[in-house]
């Protein structure tokens, strides 16, 4: 194997790490803001409500990233009334059907997520709220929403990284992403092994900085556990 | 009713590649949790370095690149080894054989993880009570590790099948002839991508239901043992 065709054609890898990235961030973004909603309606008391996101969730969940991207990229072009509508300029860019897709599929599992973590908030603490004389605002603000963001960081991050992975399958509809990138450096160079391992130890150095990070969050926000495992770092 | 043109026993025999391929590699991948946890819990550095090693690579990699990986990187290192025989012929590697690898590795370094939680839950008490009574270490395993671990397991296990079933999709990427594929090949012949898209997203959600069915059947039957209350 030589690697020196890694290194020729590192800034190009990079290029493409840069666009999977951006492929990350604004899914997990709009996901997050869409699975809100979700996560509230999956909980309501009432039956109808709850069912719709429960179909959502259902379908995003059980089939595969892979389906959905198609759905979106080459599903929407099938009809007449979306290539002539103004969602076309939009719909025919291969990146923003796999923002698309991957957004429908994140904001499923991080609805999930948030239903878990609000369920996972005992009832003694709203109560214990309320018998405060906190107003609904405060109660929220100051203990159910920090509580939940604790509750959901380490899953939350697991989904960042479950999308990072999925990002991949960008490359199949001709976004130039890192394996994208990585596949059309091939083409040219016929070194699949050497180009490959390369982009695996990108997206590896990318996945251990995320949990990285979230690791650092996670022992911020949960500082409050006070659990000899976590340090507190010291004052002054 | 929905016209698919013909198409309706491809996608059948897609469905019946896609689920050899998923319970292959389930196969394959569950010894290699079971190999992975063992090295992990095991008192030899070495073997819990590879296994560290092992999973961190395969799960910080997308699925998708392992796939490619494998299916290149199978034939060159298979010309390699057979290169040293004195065999230079050309070798190809199937769709179905490097992504039975590929996705079996991956499911392995999963199954790894809660193969290991599972071992870790199982309390000393057991294994000195295994021991009090006479048994050998193999007899142990067999009597009293394994029957538990394979309770405790189970959930995690049937979720990681679900991510299988879906990840053998990026198979045909390398030209399986799975759902996947023989959708694309009827797209491409009556352009209608949104329908067969959805047929194939339903295929594979009816794969999902019956699997979860089977799951939670096996749950029932690996704890009838246990009594609540």
């Amino acid at each position: 194997m030589d690697f020196s065709v890694v290194i020729e054609y590192f800034p190009r890898l990079l290029e493409g790490a840069w666009v999977s990235l951006q492929l990350v961030m604004i899914s997990i973004i709009l996901g997050g803001i869409f699975a809100l909603p979700i996560a509230l309606a999956r909980i309501s008391p009432i039956g109808w409500i709850r069912a719709i996101p429960f179909a959502y969730i259902f379908f995003f969940r059980g089939t595969p990233l892979l389906v959905q991207i198609f759905l979106v990229y080459y599903g929407a072009s099938q009809f007449d009334a979306v290539r002539e509508s103004f969602l076309w300029p939009v719909l025919k860019e291969p990146f923003w059907c796999a923002i698309i897709a991957f957004t429908l599929n994140t904001s499923a599992y991080t609805a999930e997520i948030f239903r878990g973590a609000i369920q996972a908030i005992p009832h003694g603490e709203v109560e214990a709220c309320k018998v405060i004389g906190m107003t609904k605002t405060q109660m929220y603000r100051r203990v159910l929403l920090p509580r939940a963001f604790g509750i959901v960081l380490p899953a939350y991050g697991n989904e960042i990284i479950l999308m990072l992975k999925g990002s991949a399958l960008a490359s199949t509809i001709t976004i130039l992403d890192l394996t994208g990138m990585a596949r059309t450096i091939i083409a040219r160079t016929y070194t699949p092994m050497e180009i490959f391992i390369a982009a695996g130890v990108i997206y590896l150095v990318i996945s251990i900085v995320i949990i990285a990070i979230f690791r650092q969050i996670e022992l911020r926000q949960n500082r409050y556990l006070g659990t000899l495992s976590i340090k507190v770092p010291d004052k002054g | 009713m929905i016209d698919l043109h013909g198409f309706g026993d491809q996608l059948l025999q897609g469905a019946v590649v896609t689920l050899e391929l998923a319970l292959s590699s389930l196969f394959v991948g569950l010894i290699l949790g079971l190999l992975g946890a063992s090295a992990k819990l095991s008192s030899v550095r070495a073997f819990r370095w590879i296994a560290n090693g092992y999973t961190t690579i395969i799960r910080g990699i997308p699925e998708l690149l392992t796939v490619l990986i494998i299916y290149f990187g199978a034939t060159s290192v298979l010309m390699a080894i057979a290169g040293l025989f004195g065999y230079d012929e050309y070798i190809e590697v199937g769709a179905f054989a490097a992504g039975v690898t590929a996705l079996g590795l991956t499911f392995g370094a999963y199954a790894t993880e809660v193969f290991r939680g599972a071992l870790q839950s199982i309390p000393k008490g057991q294994h000195e009570a295994a021991t009090a009574l006479g048994m050998g270490p193999i007899r142990k395993l067999y009597r009293i590790i394994l029957p538990q671990v394979w309770r405790i397991a189970l959930p995690g296990l049937g979720n990681l099948f679900l991510v299988l079933l879906k990840d053998t999709a990026l198979v045909s990427v390398v030209g399986l002839d799975d759902i996947m594929r023989k959708a694309n090949i009827a797209v491409s012949s009556t352009k209608e991508a949104f329908l067969f898209y959805l047929v194939a997203a339903f295929m594979y959600l009816a794969l999902t239901i019956i699997s979860m069915v089977f799951v939670s059947f096996m749950e029932k039957r690996a704890s009838r043992g246990l009594t609540r209350g």
